[in-house]
């Protein structure tokens, strides 16, 4: 099976590679996927004023799972809380070309963004309770 | 050095010049069809077939009369298991066979259990791989009619202890068919020696043609009968119908006759060069098992997961080099590798194995410059690998309740 060039780009040049620490001020995780599975994603939204100012990711899995993450820590960043919450993984799979055998790469990375802006918001609400 | 560098030789191996030169003649002005008993052009070609017949016969210690030429060795083993189970099924209706077999032997016997009311046991293998004789002797009942046991793993490269299952079956009188489509023209094959009955392997994986295999066929002790699975002009001895491949056996023969000569010196250059590469990638990286035996394998097998990397991505980080990955996305089942799941190899281990196949062809330096792109590519997956983060801050993978999906 050949790549679509634009997976290959995001693979040999991965966007925001790294971590955040996980109880930092702002952080929202997200870890989705499981290691049998073949695919595990984690994604971290950085977020200031209910923007996201930066967003990191880390993944096991196939190419077009790292390609799909990449691609969804570039959009993230500068997306309000909101906005970030429409991001579809159809919309993902036409920017990556996908063939149909890796449309759960994009699942799974629309999950790991979902995943990152709940435990966002848990963790705004924790503080709320506090004050 | 030239790429991409080929190291995939237990999917398919290269012609031999060789061969190819032992072929060309029998397109054009030998075009003969062997079967045509009344002229020239006919015995020309049958000439060029049973010297075929007799150089591939020669390498597994045959006879000539035993080799049953087909289109490669899922056509051989479809009509070895098939072929014995129609022809002997007044004897009884059970075969043996094991768990890690190819899939032209597993998808032939669950055809055989769903379509002729055939049981089948298929049995475990140790960690490495192997079938343990003592497993194949007490699956045995009064209605065994076929043991069918592989030389050789084509993952793994795990070598099985085929003497001594060909000696239970010859105790309980018990055909023994062999799949030895890898381990044929790499290791020494006695049928004699092995006690083995019938035998399927192909031409493509040493260095002949694609589109041509041989069943052996044993002649005495026992006669050994198998049905047709094909009917027509009962070429093959009744065995097998269809205008023999004149050319495509001719090559046969050579790329065997080639092994017989050259296959102790391959193996002993291969088996040393893969040593190499496994040192090398080991003394570099941590957390790397091998998959198969550690010495009763293969000698150019090398298998290898690499934790915490998933195999799809690591054969993209180093796509001018083919290699072969157990990785659900690799395979067209979606599943991990079942070889390895048969081992004990947890999935996620099996998503991260990589194969390397060494081949009369591969050169010390394409083997090196493979060794240090994996360690590469490697490395760089795991700085992105958020299993590999975890484990480095100790948390232990397999607490974590993970969403399977």
């Amino acid at each position: 099976m050949a790549y679509s060039e634009k997976v290959v780009d995001h693979f040999n040049n991965p966007r925001n590679v790294g971590s955040f620490k996980k109880e930092e001020d702002g952080v929202g995780t997200g870890i989705v996927g499981a290691p049998e599975c073949g695919d595990v994603m984690k994604l971290q939204i950085k977020v200031q004023n209910d923007t996201i100012v930066d967003a990191k990711f880390k993944t096991f899995g196939c190419g077009s799972a790292i390609a799909s993450s990449s691609l969804a820590t570039e959009w993230l960043k500068g997306k309000t809380v909101d906005e970030a919450g429409k991001i579809k993984n159809t919309d993902i799979v036409q920017e990556l070309n996908l063939p149909p055998v890796k449309i759960h790469c994009s699942v799974l990375a629309e999950d790991a963004i979902k995943a990152a802006l709940a435990d966002y918001k848990k963790k705004e609400d924790g503080k709320e309770t506090v004050k | 050095m030239k790429f991409p560098i080929y190291l995939d030789n237990h999917s398919t191996t290269p012609m031999d010049p060789r061969v190819l030169e032992s072929m060309l003649p029998y397109f054009t002005e030998k075009f003969g069809n062997s079967a045509s008993r009344n002229h020239a052009f006919g015995w020309e070609a049958e000439e060029g077939v049973e010297t075929a017949r007799k150089q591939i016969a020669k390498l597994i210690h045959a006879d000539a009369k035993e080799i049953v030429f087909t289109s490669g060795a899922t056509e051989s083993d479809n009509l070895a298991l098939k072929g014995v189970a129609e022809m002997y099924h007044e004897k009884g209706d059970h075969i043996i066979t094991s768990s890690t077999e190819h899939r032209a032997v597993l998808d032939t016997a669950k055809a055989l259990e769903a379509k002729r009311g055939i049981k089948v046991t298929y049995l475990p293998v140790d960690k490495f791989g192997m079938v343990n004789p003592e497993d194949v002797r007490n699956a045995i009942t009064d209605k065994t009619i076929l043991i069918s046991i592989m030389f050789a793993n084509n993952e793994i490269g795990t070598i099985n202890p085929i003497k001594e299952i060909g000696k239970i079956a010859k105790e309980k009188g018990i055909l023994f068919h062999c799949d030895a489509t890898q381990g044929m023209g790499k290791v020494p094959i006695d049928v004699q020696d092995l006690g083995i009955d019938l035998m399927s392997f192909s031409a493509h994986k040493i260095y002949g043609p694609k589109g041509v295999g041989a069943l052996y066929v044993r002649k005495k002790n026992p006669r050994v009968r198998i049905a047709a699975q094909m009917d027509g002009g009962g070429h093959e001895r009744g065995m097998r119908s269809g205008t023999l491949p004149v050319p495509l056996i001719v090559g046969f023969g050579r790329a065997c006759e080639l092994c017989e000569q050259e296959m102790a010196a391959d193996a002993a250059r291969l088996s040393v060069m893969r040593d190499r590469l496994h040192a090398n990638i080991t003394s570099a990286l941590e957390e790397v098992y091998l998959n198969g035996h550690p010495t009763q394998r293969l000698p150019h097998n090398l298998n290898i997961s690499f934790a915490y990397v998933e195999g799809e991505s690591l054969l993209m980080g180093c796509k001018e080099i083919a290699l072969s990955s157990g990785s659900a996305c690799t395979s067209a089942t979606l599943e991990p590798s079942y070889v390895l799941r048969a081992l004990g190899v947890g999935a996620e281990l099996a998503h991260s194995s990589i194969r390397f196949g060494l081949g009369r062809f591969t050169l010390d330096e394409e083997v090196d410059y493979a060794g240090k792109r994996i360690i590469e590519v490697v490395t760089k997956l795991r700085e992105m690998s958020p299993l590999y983060e975890m484990a480095k801050e100790g948390i232990d993978l397999k607490s974590v309740s993970w969403a399977a999906h």
